[in-house]
Parts: structure tokens; C-alpha cells; sequence
């Protein structure tokens, strides 16, 4: 299965190996640098790559890519998740995954590798499983390794991996029971310049911090379970029960888990709590043109919104912009052409507008396209789907909105 | 879990790795000297010297050194000898440190390398089953060829181990051991057979894996596992059980017959859907001999079923290509929901997910249809997906969807990414093919395109045109005159040549530009392209043929500069013109028909999917993704005429094998009637949670007890019911429960499809709940209580098969639950309920509950009094503000 894998900055150094078989020369990565040189950017590397004698595949997080080499057939989506969860892992380890921490803690990493993989194929990838052999670095947890000379690596095998219930430690103590359930949901909803929607779907995740002691076993039941149209459950939850009942049953893991994600087309009818409208027009004879952009908010529920982005990709020719925003700032990047407008908290009273000039450069056609305006938002406290009652924090959605 | 006992330690550890190192210690002390001459080698010195230290710490800072250099890709080869005399060292950090180096530089260092056997050999007899199994993992892993003997040994040794985890590590070491020697294969697959038949879930996935990598061919093997790994399947980690499907898919497609209706065809089968009765009943009489599933070949479809709510990317994948390659084409349906629930994944993922729609959606449009819009095309998307997503929506496309999708492809030909425009315009092509009744709008829309100000979508368009054109000769003029205005500005050469070759194919058409094109060719000829300048030969030549008057001269000229040109191509193309149209007494027969060969009918070029031809390769695995055979790829054989002899998967024992399966989570389902219990329970007494300070501190007491008892308790509570364990009324209720499972089944499955098969195969949940207690306890004790277990195991296989006499009716089929299946027949997904935003206020919350002590024998764990007392309790309360359920800190 895996073979090696390559850690890779963006200015293409190999910041990192390891080899669960045979070394595999690092220099098989020239054929991904060619790649990533054909692709432009770093989003469009294709994630398999073949070579004469391995194939490479590579997920892109962090400004890191992930290079696993491969030999032989595997289900690539195997390898791909695989990566994905490594780098989960790092990011539970030391709540960022990047280049620096991953180098400060290279030990660490390496043991946790040692243990995720074996001979190329999964062996522990519970982070539960994980922390008990090999425990995160802390600073207190340094120091009293340093006096006592004890270890971050556990000796006995955690009880969870023999169990039925891989994902959870044993001997889970609190003084303080808690869980706390986290829902966000997003919107996704593709808008035409006229402001129909054309495609508009929820999706939602379920993010659970469970502080519970001993081994507890909880149920969830949902008040209108019909809508749910596409779930997808952290391993923990009991499918049987669900397909009979629908409900949600089963123990938690240990901090923090994904609970579950869903999905709710609502096809056309979701009420996008937003509305854009923008003008952009150029005059033919100069190359200046105007701009202006204002948000407004619809159907809130008496919700404010609050986290309001607005970002567009500009054509080619635009030189540059001068704006000036009723609240929030902006920024005009000329090498990317992109425009950026942090908002912050849209006001009913006042609706927050953009306006200015735009300069094209001097030769350059009128840009025939307009550009597409990308909308993100947050609103605490409702949900959409209709799932839940709307009383809760950590509540957001994101709409992505282009208009054409 | 701590490691202090081994932490204060240093001394003897210490002292053993000096007398170790003695020699080495003497060689290297006085190297200080070559110091001088490179920094590394001083760097390396100071390592070797804490290494030889007897303090752990210094070993330890020292280890880590080498590690980190390891990563970075440095040669540490030569600290070799240094660090190999820690490998028996008592600081477990340490051992980790010398195992992770010596798997990485063994190889190199094989005599060396042996020094460090006999450690491990000792370790594989350590009570520490983590000892046993990380011993047995570097063994295996150092891939020095002359221990071949000693891995072996120890594999068959670990393989018959009582913890899972180390039978689990064997299984790895089964593949090591055969890429390091394939001279052991007979020996190996001794071992695999020994493994396969393993019942517990750690095992499974692992030991699968070896099979795929040593032996895929021994498809016999599975047999008698078949319908154990079946029922293992859900409880299986991830890894595994994606490593399971794709296996047991090749095994299906090679043990039962095609459940595929040869009236399916290769679209998919909704036309049978709408058929009226009498219709679908002459079909039935006219194949003779009607289809029956084998209930094998049903059990495992049903049992991957619920994996499609898998989190993990691969399992819904491997599902996904399970129902594709295996199951009847009407219920192949529901996977679509899943895949297109993979979309809003990583772009990795996207990636994969939509290549392998692609050629789905290729042979069964139905499938993806209800979805079409989830392959809208959006802005931020990378543009591999973006090309992906147009693949998928142009096979979609039908009469019925394609204005929507036009409107949709305008939108897309705007794009600033122009690489996608671009395809956005092979795909309106590709439309306007595949369906007649838009041809002229694309092509009116795409001549729209050529004055377009962007090069790149006009090029685009015009070679486009140039394959619409060809399908359809007609009377398309004047297009063609607009286009040959445009060789005048269009520089990219596959657009001039397109444009070139179709004037010469329409030369007579276009009687007066044609001739004038090929006059500004002329002129141009030796700053063209290579494209271009065969095609202006193809032009001359078309041209001298059809109107010699005009052109004889200008074709003679632009033969005499391709006589000379540097490319050869050129230059044997025009030899080879020159020969077949200009008449000269040495042509031959040939010449005579030049017109016929050079102005034919020629074929229109048929726009095809570039995913057309990867449906011989399995779905979702690498050589699908590539389009290519991956190295170790295993063809997916075609369905037997007749299906084997089923038989062969019939295990004696069956009521054991049934018995001592961990059913994984199906096993922890509780009755349902105890958690209904529970919670209500827990309602009546919601008020209470402020008692949880307390009750918890009394708790954390009884914990550590548990700890301790549980294993024992476990044990005890299920091989011997009798025990006074507390949850001994529940075993026998449901021990109970299975003795009445036969009736029971049959009202579950009252809702009734399939009710043929199922008359005594009725009951699965009751039948896996009862196998509970047994199996968990099983994994329990097979990894602690070492020593008794074996022969209690015994005793109870004979309890048993005492016990299988009575029910043999009802386990006989019992692997096969069938209970709670019914067969998706409908691919089209039926649109949820939208709600108005005014209702959502009126909607419910959610209702989370804790059955506080369920917990359970299941798990062999008696906490349930763990935690009475959790702080959501109160929120399961109805009515109560939900808010507080959510994301505020309670209690």
C-alpha cells in the first residue's frame, strides 16, 4: 500500500520523509514538481500522479502537500483519505498543521506515523487510540518528562483498540461532565445576475466536544428526521438503530469528533438571507469605469448578519481600483485581481455599499464578462434547514453566491 | 500507562548498552581527531558519545537528533553500530526511537542488523502484547533476507497468538515476509488460511490484505469465511473494510450469476419500471427460466448498505463500485446520493468521486440525473474539477434538460479561466451531437462565439464548427465565409487549420474565397505552423482538382516551397501530392482517381467521452483513475454462466461461527425496550442534574474498580450466564429473545418485500444481538485471560451445539438477516420537503438524551453507574429551551 511520503513546502523543498518499506529515493518527487510546475497553481496538481515505477498521490492542505508513493493498485480514494486523516491528526496533535510545528515536533510525528501506518496500511488512526500511545506534547507535560525522565509513548496497548469501540479511550475521568454539540450550517447557492437562484443546498455538520466519564452512551433523536435527505456518521454511531428510528445512538469518542454531516436539498426554495446588488459599467471612450456594490439583507428572522466577505476575481485588464467603502475596508490585490471587502455586521438602517472607480489598463478591451461576486456570511442562532430550533450559538452558515 | 517503572531504570540499562558497546566504544574514542575535517562527522561523533552514555536522557536527546535527521533525509547509516546496541533498552521512548531507525537503515546494514534479532526474538515471548506485537513488526519490517527462516517462525507463532492485536500485526508481517521472499508463498498462505478464519474484527481487514497481496487467486479460501466476513463487515475499521468490499466484490463477481436482466441493456432499467404487468409477466415467460438471487450474493448487498453513511471517503467508494459491478441494476440507484454527498468534500476527493461518475454516468444516465445540478460549475472550483463536472453534465445531458444546461454552458464560456472555456465549448459541441434538436442553436451560439475577443474561445469554437460542419454539410455557406474572413486575424493554428480543411472539403461550395484563401496561404506559407502548412497542401491540392484553372499555378508554387521545407512530414506529403495529382508519365493508375480519393466522404469524427473506455476497469480503484493497468491491478472477471456449486460456503458449524462473530455494533445494540426504559427514566428525573458534582466524585471511585473487574466480569458474564453480573436479566432476556426470534422476524419484515426468501432467514437483529454478549467477551478474553480461555471455549461450542439442535430452523439461514432490508428500487431521489422560512421557527430542536448506564455487557464494561449524571440530561427534557443543549457548558 503506502509506501513512503514526502512532507512538501510550497517553495518545493522536502521537509519531511518516511518510508514504511523499502527507501523510496526522494528524488520520485521530481516528477510531482513537474507537475506542480505545469499546473500553475496549487490547487489544479492533479492528486495522482503516474510515474515509470510509482504513482503519486497528494492531497494539498495547509500550504503543505502530502505525497504519498505507491506501487501497486490501491483504491486511490483509500490513500487520498488516508492522507486527509493524517493530517487531522497533526492538527489535533498541535492544533496547527504547518511547516515550523511540524518541523519543532519531527519526533512526535514520526512516532505518530510509526503507528498510523504499517507496512503501508492503517493500523491505528483513532486519535483517541493514538494520543493513549503516543501522548500530544505539552509544555507542563515536557517538563515533567524532563524531571522524572518518564516518556510521551505509552507502554500497554490501549484498551480501545482490542474493543468494539475503537475510538474511545478507557478510564475516561471528569470532574466536570459536559458535551457540547456544535451546528453549522452552510448554504451553498449558486445565484444568476438576475437574482434567481439556481442551485441552492444545505449542508450541515453536526461537531460534538463530549467530556463525559466512563463509557457513556447517549442518544440523539432529531424532532424531524424526514429532512435530513444524506447523512454521513463518525463511526461510533449505530447504524441499525438509525435505519429503524432514526435515532441517533452511540458512544462518543473522547473530545472532539465530528457527530455527523447532512444534507438537505431544498432545491429552489431556501430564502437566502442576502441579497448583492452591484453595477459595474465602462464607458467606451476611457478606460475608467464605475463600480458600486451594495449588501442587503432579507428574511433574517430579526437575525442580524454578521461576518459579511464579499470577494470578487476582477478580469485581466483591471489596473486598479479606487473605492471607498460605507463601512468595512477593502483591499485590491493588482497582482491577483482580487477584491476584497470585509464587511463585518450588515445594519438594516444602513446599508453597507461600495463605490468608486475602476482603471483598466491603457489599451486593454472593455472586459465583456462581469466578474463573479463571491458572498460569505455568518448568522448566529438559525437554522436553515429547519432541523433545529434556532437558539443556537456557533451557528453559521456560508453562502457562496456568484453572479454572473 | 505511564512508563515511570521503567523510567528510573537507567542504571542497568545503561550498563548493559556500555558492555554492549565495549568495542565499539574503543575504536571511536579517539576519532575526535577528524574533526578537522567536517563538521557532520564532529556532529555525528557527539551523538555516538551519547549514545554510549548511561543516562537515558542523553540517549534519548541523542535518538531524537537521529530521528530528525532521518526525516529530513540525511544519511545517519554510519551510527549504525552506536545505536543498535539501545535496542534493548528498558526506556520505552528510547526502543521506539532505535525501532523506527533500524526498519530505515537495516537494509544497508544487514550484518550489523543482526545484532538486534535476538532482542526481538525475545520480545515476541513478552506478556506485554504491544511488546510482542511492535517486536514482531520491526522483525519483520528490517528486510534482512537471512532471517527469512526466523520471520517465518515467528509469524506461525504470532498468527496463533490470543490478542487480536498481535494475530493483526501478523497479518501484516504476512506481506513483508512475501516481498522479501516469495519463495514462502506456499507457507504464507497456510498462515492466511489459518488467519481468515479468525472471528475477530481487528484481524479481518488485515488478513484480507495479505490475501489480496499474496494470494488473490485462491478464491477458495473465502469460501468458508464468505458469509462470516459478510456479517464482520459493519464492525471492520474503515481500512478494512474498504480492503473487504473490494474483495469480496471480485469473489461475487466470480461465485453468482448476473443479476443483470438482459432487457436492462446497457441503459438502465426504468423502462421495466413503467411496464404494465402484463408486459413485464410476457418478459418473465419468454426468459424461462426466472432470475433468483443467490442469498448470498443478497447478504452481502444488504450488508454494505449502510457503509454508504460511512465518513470515510473510501468505504462509500468501495460500496459504491460494489453495487455498480455487482448488484441488480435497479437498486445500484441509491449510491448516487452518497457519491454526490462525497462532492462536498476536499477537492482530492472531488477529484476521484467525479471521475469515476463520469463513467457511470456514462452507461446509466438515470443514475445521476435527479442530481444534475450538484454538477453546477462553480467559481472557486479548481479547474480539474471544473472540466470534470462538464464531463459529467454533458452526458447527462437529454432533450429534456439540455436548455438549462445551454444556459448554464454560456455562463461557463464567460469564464476568466479560459482553459475552461475552452472545454466549455468542446461540450457544447458534443451537445449539439448528441442531440439533434439543439444542433443549429449551438451552432448558431458557437458562430455567435467567433467574434468573441478572446483568441482562445474563438479558436476553440472554430474547430468545434469545423466537426459540426462535417456532420452536416448542408447548406452552411455562409458560416464558412465567416469563418474564412477569419484566417485573416486568428492566429492559433489548430483554428487555421481546421479553417483551411474546410474550404478545401467545400471548396465547390465556396467557388470564389476558396481560391483567394489559398492565395494569401501562398504568401504566408513559410511563417506557418507545421498544422497549417499541410493543410494549405490538402487545400492546394483539393483546389487543382476541382478548379485547375485558377489555382494550377498557385498550387505548384506552394508544392515547390513544401519541397523544401525542414520539416519532413512537409516535405513527403508534398512528394506525395505532387505525384498523385499532377499527371506525368510515370503516374500510375492511381492518379486517375484523385479526385475521388482526396474530395471523399469522409466520416464525421464522433465527439466521444475520454471517459468512454475506462469502464473496463473496476471502479474506484487507481487503474480506473489513470486509465491505465496499475502494477498488481486484478481484473474483475465476468459473471459465470452458471454459478458454482453455492454449497461450498456452507460452514458445518454454523451456529458457532454465528455464535463467536463479533457483531460489532450491531452488538451494542441494546434491546430497544431497555433503552425506552432508560430514558424515560432518565426524564422523570431530569431535575436531578444538579446533583452531578456528587455524584460524579462517587463515580470516579467506582471507576477505578471497574477498570480493574471489568475484563474479568465480562468474561464471566458471558460464558457463563449464571454469574451474578448486573446485567444478567438482560443477557437472558435476550436470550430469549432469540429463542422467539423466528416469529419475531417475521413481523419486522411485515412490511414486506423479498418475503420468499425470508420466511426463515427472518431474523438478523435479534440473531447478532444474541451473539452479543459472546462475541465481545470473546475479543475480551481472547486478549487477557490467556490461559483458560481456550478450553472454556470448548465447553461452550458444546453448550452450542446443544443449544443448535433446538433452533436449527432458524440459524440454519440465520447469517443471512434479512430482516430489515428492503431494496431501493427507485434511483430517482424523491424531493424533500422544502420549508418556508416562516416554518422553521415552528420546527422542532433537537432532543439529545443520555441514557446514562446503558453501557452495557456488550462492551464488556460494567460502567454503566459511570455517569449517571450528564450535564445534557436535562436538555432531553422537551420543551425546555434547546439551547441549552447545545454548545453551552452545563452542570
Amino acid at each position: 500500500m503506502i509506501h513512503s511520503l514526502f512532507l512538501i513546502n510550497s517553495s518545493g523543498d522536502i521537509f519531511l520523509e518516511k518510508h514504511w518499506k523499502s527507501v523510496v529515493s526522494r528524488s520520485v518527487c521530481d516528477y510531482f514538481f513537474e507537475a506542480q510546475e505545469r499546473a500553475t497553481e496549487a490547487e489544479n496538481v492533479p492528486p495522482v500522479i503516474p510515474t515509470p515505477h510509482h504513482y503519486l498521490l497528494s492531497v494539498y492542505r495547509h500550504k503543505i502537500f502530502f505525497v504519498a508513493v505507491i506501487q501497486t493498485e490501491v483504491p486511490p480514494l483509500f490513500v487520498i483519505e488516508f492522507l486527509h486523516r493524517v493530517v487531522d491528526t497533526f492538527q489535533d496533535y498541535f492544533g496547527v498543521c504547518s511547516e515550523p510545528v511540524i518541523k519543532d515536533n519531527v519526533v512526535v510525528v514520526y512516532e505518530v506515523l510509526e503507528e498510523m501506518l504499517d507496512n503501508g496500511f492503517p493500523l491505528a488512526t483513532e486519535s483517541n487510540i493514538l494520543k493513549e500511545l503516543i501522548k500530544p506534547p505539552t509544555i507542563l507535560r515536557t517538563v515533567v518528562n524532563t524531571i522524572t525522565g518518564s516518556t510521551n509513548v505509552g507502554d500497554q496497548l490501549p484498551t480501545g483498540q482490542l474493543s468494539v469501540v475503537p475510538w474511545r479511550r478507557t478510564g475516561v475521568k471528569y470532574t466536570n461532565n459536559e458535551a457540547y454539540f456544535d451546528v453549522v450550517e452552510e448554504i451553498d447557492a449558486i445565484i444568476d445576475k438576475s437574482g434567481s437562484t439556481i442551485t441552492a443546498e444545505i449542508q450541515g455538520v453536526i461537531d460534538a466536544c463530549v467530556k463525559l466519564t466512563g463509557m457513556p452512551d447517549l442518544t440523539l433523536s432529531f424532532m424531524n428526521p424526514r429532512l435530513l435527505d444524506d447523512v454521513s456518521f463518525h463511526p461510533c454511531v449505530r447504524f441499525k438503530r438509525w435505519e429503524s428510528e432514526r435515532i441517533l445512538s452511540f458512544i462518543p469518542p473522547d473530545g472532539n469528533f465530528r457527530l455527523l454531516s447532512y444534507h438537505v436539498s431544498a432545491q429552489n426554495l431556501v430564502a437566502i438571507p442576502v441579497y448583492v446588488k452591484h453595477n459595474i459599467s465602462f464607458r467606451d471612450s476611457t478606460s475608467l469605469g464605475r463600480f458600486e456594490i451594495t449588501v442587503g439583507p432579507k428574511q433574517t428572522m430579526g437575525k442580524t448578519i454578521e461576518g459579511v466577505i464579499v470577494t470578487s476575481q476582477m478580469p485581466k485588464g483591471v489596473l486598479n481600483m479606487s473605492l471607498s467603502p460605507s463601512q468595512g475596508t477593502h483591499t485590491f490585490d493588482p497582482v491577483t485581481k482580487m477584491l476584497s471587502w470585509d464587511v463585518g455586521k450588515i445594519n438594516p438602517q444602513k446599508l453597507p455599499s461600495l463605490k468608486g472607480t475602476v482603471s483598466l489598463q491603457a489599451g486593454a478591451s472593455r472586459p465583456d464578462e462581469n466578474p463573479t461576486i463571491n458572498l460569505q456570511f455568518k448568522i448566529q442562532q438559525l437554522a436553515i434547514s429547519g432541523l433545529f430550533t434556532p437558539h443556537k450559538p456557533g451557528l453559521f452558515w456560508t453562502l457562496q453566491g456568484s453572479w454572473n | 500507562m505511564s512508563s515511570n517503572s521503567f523510567a528510573y531504570n537507567e542504571q542497568s540499562g545503561g550498563g548493559e548498552a556500555t558492555e554492549l558497546g565495549q568495542e565499539a566504544t574503543s575504536t571511536i574514542s579517539p576519532s575526535g581527531a577528524f574533526g578537522l575535517f567536517s563538521s557532520d562527522l564532529k556532529k555525528n561523533e557527539d551523538l555516538k558519545q551519547m549514545l554510549e552514555s548511561n543516562k537515558d536522557s542523553a540517549k534519548l536527546d541523542a535518538m531524537k537528533r537521529i530521528v530528525g535527521m532521518i526525516a529530513k533525509g540525511k544519511n545517519a547509516s554510519e551510527l549504525f553500530p552506536a545505536v543498535v546496541k539501545n535496542v534493548a533498552s528498558k526506556n520505552i521512548e528510547i526502543k521506539k526511537l532505535v525501532y523506527v531507525y533500524l526498519v530505515r537503515y537495516a537494509e544497508e546494514q544487514q550484518d550489523l542488523a543482526l545484532l538486534s534479532i535476538s532482542t526481538f526474538q525475545r520480545a515476541l515471548k513478552d506478556p506485554n502484547q504491544l511488546i510482542r506485537a511492535s517486536a514482531l513488526r520491526v522483525l519483520s519490517s528490517i528486510r534482512v533476507p537471512i532471517i527469512v527462516p526466523i520471520m517465518m517462525l515467528a509469524i506461525k507463532e504470532a498468527a496463533a497468538d490470543l490478542s487480536p492485536y498481535v494475530r493483526k500485526n501478523a497479518a501484516h508481517a504476512i506481506q513483508k515476509l512475501y516481498s522479501l521472499d516469495p519463495e514462502q508463498k506456499e507457507m504464507l498462505i497456510e498462515v492466511i488460511e489459518k488467519l481468515l478464519k479468525d472471528k475477530s474484527i481487528l484481524v479481518a481487514g488485515s488478513v484480507v490484505m495479505a490475501f489480496e497481496e499474496v494470494c488473490p487467486d485462491r478464491i477458495d479460501l473465502i469460501h468458508k469465511n464468505y458469509r462470516k466476513l459478510c456479517n464482520l463487515l459493519v464492525d471492520v475499521e474503515e481500512w478494512g473494510q474498504v480492503v473487504i468490499i473490494h474483495m469480496l466484490t471480485r469473489y461475487a463477481r466470480t461465485q453468482f450469476v448476473s443479476p443483470w436482466r438482459e432487457d436492462d441493456g446497457l441503459e438502465d432499467n426504468e423502462k421495466s419500471f413503467y411496464d404494465s404487468d402484463d408486459e413485464q409477466k410476457e418478459k418473465t415467460d419468454k426468459r424461462k427460466k426466472p432470475y433468483t438471487m443467490d442469498p448470498d450474493h443478497r447478504l452481502l448487498i444488504r450488508n454494505t448498505k449502510p457503509l454508504l453513511q460511512s465518513r470515510n471517503a473510501a468505504v462509500v467508494m468501495a460500496v459504491a463500485q460494489l453495487y455498480w459491478h455487482i448488484s441488480p441494476k435497479s437498486e445500484a440507484g441509491i449510491i448516487s446520493k452518497s457519491l454526490v454527498r462525497l462532492l462536498r468534500s476536499n477537492r482530492e476527493v472531488q477529484y476521484i468521486v467525479l471521475q469515476n461518475i463520469a463513467t457511470m454516468s456514462i452507461q446509466r444516465k438515470g443514475m445521476f440525473e435527479p442530481y444534475l445540478k450538484s454538477f453546477y460549475v462553480r467559481s472557486t472550483d479548481p479547474t480539474m474539477i471544473k472540466t470534470l463536472k462538464l464531463e459529467i453534465l454533458t452526458n447527462l445531458a437529454n432533450e429534456a434538460n439540455i436548455s438549462t444546461l445551454l444556459r448554464e454552458f454560456q455562463t461557463y464560456v464567460k469564464s476568466q479561466d479560459k482553459q475552461f472555456a475552452a472545454a466549455t465549448i468542446q461540450t457544447i459541441g458534443r451537445c449539439a451531437t448528441n442531440i439533434s434538436e439543439v444542433t443549429d442553436t449551438c451552432l448558431s451560439g458557437l458562430v455567435c462565439l467567433l467574434s468573441n475577443r478572446d483568441e482562445i474561445v474563438v479558436a476553440e469554437s472554430v474547430v468545434v464548427i469545423k466537426k459540426l460542419l462535417q456532420m452536416q454539410p448542408a447548406q452552411h455557406g455562409e458560416i464558412i465565409k465567416h469563418m474564412a474572413k477569419l484566417l485573416d486575424s486568428i492566429t492559433v493554428p489548430v483554428a487555421r487549420a481546421s479553417i483551411l480543411w474546410l474550404i478545401g472539403e467545400n471548396c465547390e461550395r465556396v467557388p470564389k474565397i476558396a481560391p483567394d484563401v489559398l492565395r494569401k496561404m501562398a504568401k504566408s506559407f513559410t511563417s506557418e505552423d507545421d498544422l497549417v502548412k499541410l493543410q494549405i497542401l490538402n487545400l492546394g491540392a483539393k483546389l487543382y482538382l476541382t478548379n485547375s484553372k485558377q489555382t494550377k499555378l498557385l498550387t505548384q508554387y506552394i508544392l515547390n516551397l513544401g519541397k523544401y521545407d525542414q520539416n519532413y512530414d512537409i516535405r513527403d506529403r508534398t512528394r506525395f501530392i505532387r505525384q498523385l495529382i499532377v499527371p506525368n508519365e510515370k503516374s500510375g493508375a492511381l492518379s486517375k482517381y484523385a479526385k475521388k480519393i482526396f474530395l471523399a466522404q469522409k466520416p464525421a469524427p464522433l465527439l466521444e467521452s475520454p471517459f468512454k473506455d475506462r469502464d473496463h476497469f473496476q471502479l474506484g480503484t487507481l487503474s480506473h483513475t489513470l486509465n491505465a493497468k496499475a502494477a498488481g491491478y486484478l481484473e474483475l472477471s465476468n459473471w459465470p454462466e452458471v454459478a458454482p456449486d453455492p454449497s461450498v460456503r456452507n460452514v458445518e458449524v454454523i451456529d458457532l461461527a454465528k455464535e463467536w462473530t463479533p457483531a460489532g455494533k450491531a452488538k451494542n445494540e441494546n434491546p430497544t425496550k431497555k433503552f425506552y426504559s432508560e430514558s424515560e427514566e432518565e426524564e422523570d428525573s431530569s431535575d436531578s442534574s444538579s446533583d452531578s458534582g456528587s455524584e460524579s466524585g462517587s463515580e470516579s471511585g467506582e471507576e477505578d474498580e471497574e477498570g480493574d473487574s471489568s475484563e474479568d466480569s465480562s468474561e464471566d458474564s458471558s460464558s457463563e450466564p449464571e454469574s451474578e453480573s448486573g446485567h444478567q436479566s438482560d443477557t437472558e432476556n435476550r436470550r430469549a429473545a432469540k429463542r422467539n426470534s423466528k416469529t419475531k422476524g417475521k413481523g419486522d419484515s411485515k412490511d414486506g418485500k423479498k418475503e420468499n426468501e425470508k420466511s426463515k432467514t427472518s431474523d438478523s437483529s435479534n440473531a447478532e444481538s444474541s451473539s452479543v454478549e459472546e462475541s465481545s467477551s470473546d475479543s475480551e478474553s481472547e486478549s487477557e485471560s490467556e490461559s483458560e480461555s481456550e478450553s472454556r471455549k470448548v465447553t461452550k461450542e458444546k453448550e452450542k451445539k446443544a443449544k443448535q439442535d433446538r433452533n436449527r430452523l432458524a440459524t440454519d439461514a440465520s447469517l443471512l438477516d434479512l430482516d430489515d432490508f428492503n431494496p431501493v428500487s427507485t434511483p430517482v431521489a424523491l424531493p424533500t420537503p422544502a420549508l418556508s422560512p416562516s416554518l422553521i421557527a415552528d420546527l422542532e430542536g433537537l432532543n439529545l438524551s443520555t441514557s446514562s448506564s446503558v453501557i452495557s455487557e456488550n462492551i464488556g464494561m460494567i460502567s454503566s453507574k459511570g455517569n449517571k449524571s450528564s450535564p445534557s440530561k436535562e436538555c432531553a427534557k422537551k420543551g425546555q429551551p434547546r439551547s441549552a443543549a447545545e454548545g453551552r457548558p452545563h452542570s
